[in-house]
């Protein structure tokens, strides 16, 4: 009874500050201070979105600490925070942005159809996509690992897999980390896909399978609601550079975004999105930004 | 269609898998599908409430929430098999709702002097409704069964989400979102893929209907 009160003056509580927050109109307080009318060099695309005072960001929806969107329908999580130094930059202030949701599959289409300016939507930066779009940043530096239940010393890593040939590993259709882990494998039987991770952990719980695999910050956000259950195994076994999708070839712009980003970084906006967001996952550690590859 | 061509052994064994799905899913809901059949109409009335009840909630209830509830919620409760099993179980349970009604109803079109002769020469419940009226029944439904079939064929691609994968569907997942390739050559190849399936079903059934058809 005591619980449920609790519960419910929580929930109260909850609504209320959520409410107010609503009520308020602005923003919560951006990260990075937007640029009062920058200048930019007629043609650009920067010059364009300047002048409209307006941006269409690409981002998923579903991703925890990176693009979540909430029970009020705001969207928060360090992709989108990403995505509001870029509008700062630009003059664009966050209640201007108008976001599109971006799942894995559509991802480079929407980029190549204009509908969007760009995309922040946990992308892998790779060869195949860079053929069809250009990337800025990266501007985190994910990596795979394995996550099993606590109770588990038979799989220590990627490489017990080919030792245990019957422990059966989850992940997501189409993910990166689902065709990463293949080469793993004893045999393609030991990979059970789903259409998303918490059916994975899911799985875990119910003994149907023995690890899941995808990148740490996903996993660390399952471990630290595990109450114990789960833990990460192994080092991190690939590279997952989290890249900004833009239009192909519009190196102007790329080169915006990844002096956006050093900015940021200089001025702590970087981290300040971070721990507001995907750093709030237990396990999470500060990332330093990567160095920006080259605009092509 | 590059997204085609270069993928086509990826496509090929995303076919196989499918088919395999179809195959078992259509023998254990054709199956599964007449004993439920039989038990609608059987004299006996447990059997018709159990027959009732399974029709109510499986036809009612949306196929990937069946699928769910196999693939977690019976390991939940201590049943365990592989997901390739607990998907295609699935998809049976829920198919086999409508090919009991499909079936239901071509065994209410037999007109009723067929099992009243079948019972004054001494024929029992269950030989009256194997040798005189199912035989009756099923060829007048060939058309509808069919329909329920070839929808339970496209139904298939639901199953891949319930970590069978490697199925078509899945096959264009991984296609389009982790390797990168366009969206509209990668789903037209699915589409293709399916209706390898779905179209030489449609023609055997044609044939199936020809041969078997009666005139009253």
């Amino acid at each position: 009874m005591k619980l449920r009160r609790k519960i419910l003056t929580a929930s109260l509580a909850a609504t209320i500050i959520g409410l107010s927050a609503c009520g308020g109109g602005g923003d919560d307080e951006a990260t990075a201070p937007v640029e009062d009318s920058p200048e930019f060099e007629a043609g650009t695309t920067m010059a364009e979105l300047a002048e409209q005072g307006s941006i269409v960001v690409g981002t998923k929806y579903d991703q925890p600490g990176f693009g979540l969107e909430n029970l009020e329908g705001e969207l928060e999580g360090f992709d989108v925070e990403i995505a509001k130094i870029i509008a700062a930059a630009l003059g664009i202030a966050a209640e201007d942005i108008e976001y599109m949701e971006t799942p894995s599959a559509v991802r480079e289409e929407v980029i190549e159809d204009g509908d969007v300016d760009l995309v922040a939507a946990t992308y892998t930066i790779n060869e195949e996509r860079a053929l069809r779009i250009t990337f800025a940043g990266p501007y985190y530096q994910a990596g795979q690992q394995i996550m099993v239940l606590t109770d588990n010393d038979t799989i220590t890593g990627p490489d017990s897999l080919m030792e245990n040939p019957d422990a059966i590993v989850c992940s997501v259709t189409g993910s990166t980390p689902s065709q990463n882990i293949q080469e793993y494998l004893a045999s393609p039987e030991q990979l059970v896909l789903f259409e998303e991770y918490s059916l994975c952990a899911d799985a875990l719980t119910n003994g149907q399978v023995q690890a899941v695999t995808t990148d740490n910050v996903i996993l660390a956000g399952f471990v630290s609601g595990s109450d114990g259950e789960f833990k990460l195994v192994g080092e991190q076994f690939t590279e997952e550079p989290y890249g900004i999708g833009i239009e192909k070839g519009d190196v102007a712009f790329c080169e915006f975004i990844n002096e956006t980003l050093a900015a940021a970084a200089e001025s702590g906006a970087y981290e300040e999105a971070w721990e507001t967001t995907a750093g709030m996952i237990e396990g999470a550690e500060l990332p330093e930004l990567p160095e920006p590859a080259p605009c092509a | 269609m590059d997204a085609i061509t270069e993928n086509l052994d990826a496509f090929w064994s995303g076919f196989l898998t499918s088919l395999g799905i179809c195959l078992w899913a259509m023998v254990g809901s054709l199956f599964l599908g007449t004993v439920l059949a039989g038990c609608r109409v059987s004299p006996v009335p447990p059997l018709r409430a159990f027959g009732t009840w399974w029709v109510t909630t499986f036809r009612n209830t949306p196929l990937t929430v069946v699928l769910f509830f196999f693939a977690f919620g019976l390991p939940a409760i201590g049943i365990n098999a592989s997901f390739y099993f607990f998907g295609v179980s699935g998809l049976v349970v829920y198919t086999s709702a409508f090919v009991c009604e499909a079936i239901r109803s071509g065994i209410n079109s037999v007109s009723a002097g067929q099992a009243e002769a079948a019972r004054s020469i001494g024929l029992t419940f269950g030989q009256s409704l194997t040798l005189v009226v199912l035989p009756q029944a099923l060829r007048t439904v060939v058309p509808p069964l069919g329909s329920v079939i070839i929808a339970m064929f496209k139904n298939s691609a639901v199953v891949g989400a319930f970590g069978v994968g490697g199925d078509l569907f899945s096959t264009g997942a991984t296609l389009t979102s982790a390797q990168g390739y366009a969206n509209l050559p990668v789903i037209t190849g699915v589409a293709i893929g399916y209706l390898a399936i779905t179209l030489p079903a449609g023609a055997i059934l044609q044939v199936i209907e020809r041969r078997v058809a009666i005139s009253r």
